[in-house]
């Protein structure tokens, strides 16, 4: 194949680059007018041979192209980059061309076709997508069920938590040692107080607003931060007793481990929501949410152990040995020597169950309450808006691409930090 | 005395605890039950099921009972994990290697493929695709075939049907071969660390896995037919296919959002694994003489593999466990069928949703044991 494309390259390099660039250009001209004005210049070709006919110009372009060393920066990186051999060449070829084709579709449908404008199903004219469907739902996405006139209250009790979360960096330096102690124990403890007095309601003139009623995403944040802050020190109990020496306490924390890792999400939240209300005390009532925050703490808390237990493993036998001679014992030599060098070291797989955690809050919706999937189902068999799945689904993956993308980025980025710093 | 009592006092009350939890429920079912009047018991199980399931393997009909209901629900489990760990599996290993491309649109397309799929929860996927995607398919009877012989409907994807004849013959042919091609592949290693001497095991190996299936054909009476998919007019509007096997919608969207979910995470899994080779590796190999390919074959990939296979084994085993998520677009697999409807119709919740815990857990330890003793193996052994 080299060869004989090699055979009728002209000895001139100069009149390969020219014959080249030529080629190429025609070729993502066609592609680029076909797709964005539908103008078809090689639609005079019989048969299927227009469909090949930019690949094949390209390809003879990107082979006509390819020298060792030009002079031309533009075309040497290019070389470099995307046109080392056939292979590659006619990959890149396919993919422009493919994101080429693909992109004036979806920009119609997402937004030059798209209408956005109006109240009802009927503004929706054109053959885009249908915003004003997720603007009039959007509410309702937010916050579920939860009265409109009292979502003031979801906007400021999610601020207060926000806000005090970053307490801690405004500690003073002598306050500095509680920083642990406020944001395992204090501060869940606010949080939940926070939320059950804001969200839920009921005193302080607050109208008591049931659980049934919250959903959309704010029920998402809400499961996924509950869950966060209690399966971590669940978490790292579990993963001290993992290493313990004391059998009954390991195997006890192996089987507690292996359990949970080894049965999926739903019948876990399946187990909450049925099984589990058999198991308490016949007049005793306890919120589905609440059971469900329960479980998947519970859940995710041996996911979470197992992180740990990988940061406790990693350090060296060194530090345990000098901690005991320094005269510590376990809970000294825990506290204060052996876990804050585990937890810097385990933050980026930390962040990483975190995330997903948060992906697995949706699933939720299988019980029964009304997050973001749940509203989503809600709306599409609305009898006046039916028909617009696919917006209401794209609406969700965007957020929580972004939610999700984020996090991602964030850990990675802890993880070089801590990189370095070893 | 002392350090005694420091050992064995926190055992006590860890196990105490353990206990007291477990008394504490069981004592509560205990009453529980007594005044719902449901007593505790697997009997059940043999009783008639009484409910349909719309996609199944296996001869199912509402006669039958829960326990064949739940080996029916689980042979659907396992099928679409087999068959989302297949195409994830094909997905990753080309993604991985994509990402480490020199090309650089390719490089990224791949980089980018790997963050859109990873960061959309897998729930939202599998509603996309069921409830979105696969709605726009067209109608059966204004379907166009695809590859001339199968059709993708609204109501799912027809395929023509194999319909053998001394199908037996034919799987034990199957069978020697493959039981020969162990043999030949002993026999070569013997040979080679012998007298040095390299046997054409690939070709020997493909010309037997051709040839005895092919023989089968020629002298062993079997057949194969195929039976394509006809459009059937059930009403004036109403049309279906018949004839040929129909993979229902829930199936498609549920090994679609799976493989494409799973396939990112085994991408990672690829290519961290090839990154973890060093260049010296490769240029150790070549400079004793090796060729390309047996660089690849015989010093590469042995070394990638080990990094790559376990954490990618854990990806199977997470791939199996979201496959319960089928209960949410309901494809009957074991959650929807035994847990949902079995749960709904007997009321046993403790049994019901025991079984359903233990059978994903003896799935995963059983896939963990075999890690481990894989691992064991291919351990690096240190002298």
């Amino acid at each position: 194949m080299n060869l004989s494309l090699n055979r009728i390259k002209s000895q001139n390099q100069m009149t390969n680059i020219y014959i080249g660039s030529a080629l190429l250009i025609l070729s993502i001209l066609d592609v680029f007018l076909n797709s964005f004005f539908r103008i078809n210049i090689s639609g005079s070709l019989p048969g299927n041979l227009s469909i090949f006919f930019p690949l094949i110009l390209g390809f003879l372009g990107l082979s006509y192209l390819r020298t060792e060393y030009s002079g031309y920066k533009f075309l040497d990186s290019l070389n470099k980059n995307i046109n080392t051999n056939n292979f590659n060449a006619f990959l890149t070829l396919f993919i422009t061309f493919a994101i080429l084709k693909a992109f004036p579709p979806a920009l119609s449908w997402m937004i030059l076709d798209a209408n956005i404008s109006g109240d009802t199903k009927e503004a929706c004219t054109g053959t885009g997508a249908c915003w004003t469907y997720i603007k009039v739902w959007l509410k309702r996405f937010m916050y579920g069920m939860y009265p409109n006139e009292l979502h003031w209250r979801i906007n400021s009790a999610f601020l207060l938590v926000i806000g005090l979360g970053f307490v801690g960096y405004f500690f003073k330096e002598n306050l500095k040692k509680y920083l642990a102690l406020y944001y395992v124990v204090i501060y869940p403890i606010i949080a939940f107080l926070i939320i059950y007095y804001l969200i839920s309601g009921g005193s302080f003139g607050l109208v008591w607003v049931e659980t049934g009623a919250w959903g959309g995403l704010s029920l998402t944040f809400i499961v996924s931060f509950f869950c966060l802050i209690f399966c971590f020190p669940l978490g790292m109990i579990l993963a001290l007793g993992r290493r313990s020496s004391l059998p009954a306490i390991r195997y006890i924390s192996v089987g507690y481990i292996e359990f949970w890792r080894g049965v999926p999400l739903i019948t876990v939240l399946f187990m909450s929501s049925v099984m589990f209300p058999m198991f308490l005390p016949q007049d005793f009532f306890m919120d589905k949410l609440v059971r469900v925050i329960i479980a998947i703490t519970l859940f995710e808390a041996a996911y979470c152990a197992e992180v740990i237990r990988g940061g406790l493993q990693a350090l060296p036998r060194g530090q345990y040995d000098a901690a005991k001679s320094l005269g510590m014992g376990y809970w000294k030599m825990h506290i204060f020597v052996i876990l804050p060098q585990a937890l810097k070291l385990v933050i980026p797989g930390i962040a990483n169950t975190f995330l997903a955690l948060v992906k697995d809050t949706p699933l939720i919706f299988v019980v029964g309450l009304a997050e973001i999937a749940g509203m989503l189902a809600l709306a599409k068999t609305n009898p006046k808006w039916l028909g617009f799945a696919m917006e209401g689904y794209i609406f969700a993956a965007i957020i929580f691409w972004i939610i999700c993308y984020a996090m991602s980025k964030y850990s990675y980025n802890l993880e070089e930090k801590y990189k370095t710093e070893r | 005395m002392n350090n005694k009592i420091k050992r064995i006092l926190p055992q006590l009350l860890t196990i105490l605890f353990v206990v007291f939890v477990f008394g504490f429920f069981t004592i509560n079912a205990q009453v529980n039950m007594d005044n719902r009047g449901i007593d505790f018991g697997f009997g059940f199980l043999s009783q008639e099921a009484s409910f349909d399931m719309q996609f199944t393997l296996l001869d199912y009909d509402g006669q039958d009972s829960y326990l064949w209901a739940y080996v029916v629900a689980l042979l659907n489990t396992l099928l679409v994990s087999f068959l989302g760990i297949i195409f994830c599996t094909i997905l990753g290993v080309i993604i991985g290697i994509a990402r480490l491309s020199q090309n650089f649109l390719i490089k990224n397309s791949a980089a980018w493929y790997v963050e859109f799929f990873r960061n959309i929860p897998l729930l939202l996927q599998i509603f996309f695709w069921y409830y979105a995607a696969l709605r726009a398919l067209p109608l059966p009877e204004n379907a166009q075939p695809w590859f001339g012989v199968t059709y993708m409907t609204i109501k799912g994807y027809y395929i023509p049907s194999m319909i053998w004849e001394n199908l037996n013959v034919f799987i034990s042919c199957l069978i020697a071969a493959i039981v020969a091609i162990i043999f030949i592949r002993i026999y070569a290693k013997k040979i080679q660390e012998k007298e040095g001497k390299q046997l054409p095991v690939l070709y020997m190996s493909l010309a037997l896995i051709t040839i005895l299936p092919l023989l089968s054909f020629l002298m062993g009476g079997v057949t194969l037919d195929f039976e394509i998919p006809v459009l059937k007019q059930l009403a004036q509007t109403s049309f279906i296919y018949e004839g040929g096997v129909a993979l229902p919608p829930e199936l498609i969207a549920l090994v679609l959002a799976l493989s494409l979910y799973t396939s990112t995470f085994v991408a990672e899994c690829v290519r961290a694994g090839i990154q973890g080779i060093s260049k010296g590796q490769k240029e150790a190999a070549a400079s004793v003489g090796l060729t390309p390919n047996q660089i690849l074959k015989l010093v590469i990939m042995p070394q990638a593999l080990r990094i790559i296979i376990p954490p990618t084994t854990n990806q199977y085993l997470n791939l199996t466990k979201n496959s319960s998520l089928a209960a949410a677009i309901a494809y009957p697999d074991l959650v929807l069928v035994f847990a949902g409807t079995a749960l709904m119709q007997t009321g046993k919740a403790i049994e019901i949703v025991g079984i359903t815990m233990l059978t994903y857990l003896s799935i995963s330890l059983a896939i963990a044991a075999l890690m481990n003793w894989y691992n064991k193996r291919i351990e690096i052994k240190e002298k």
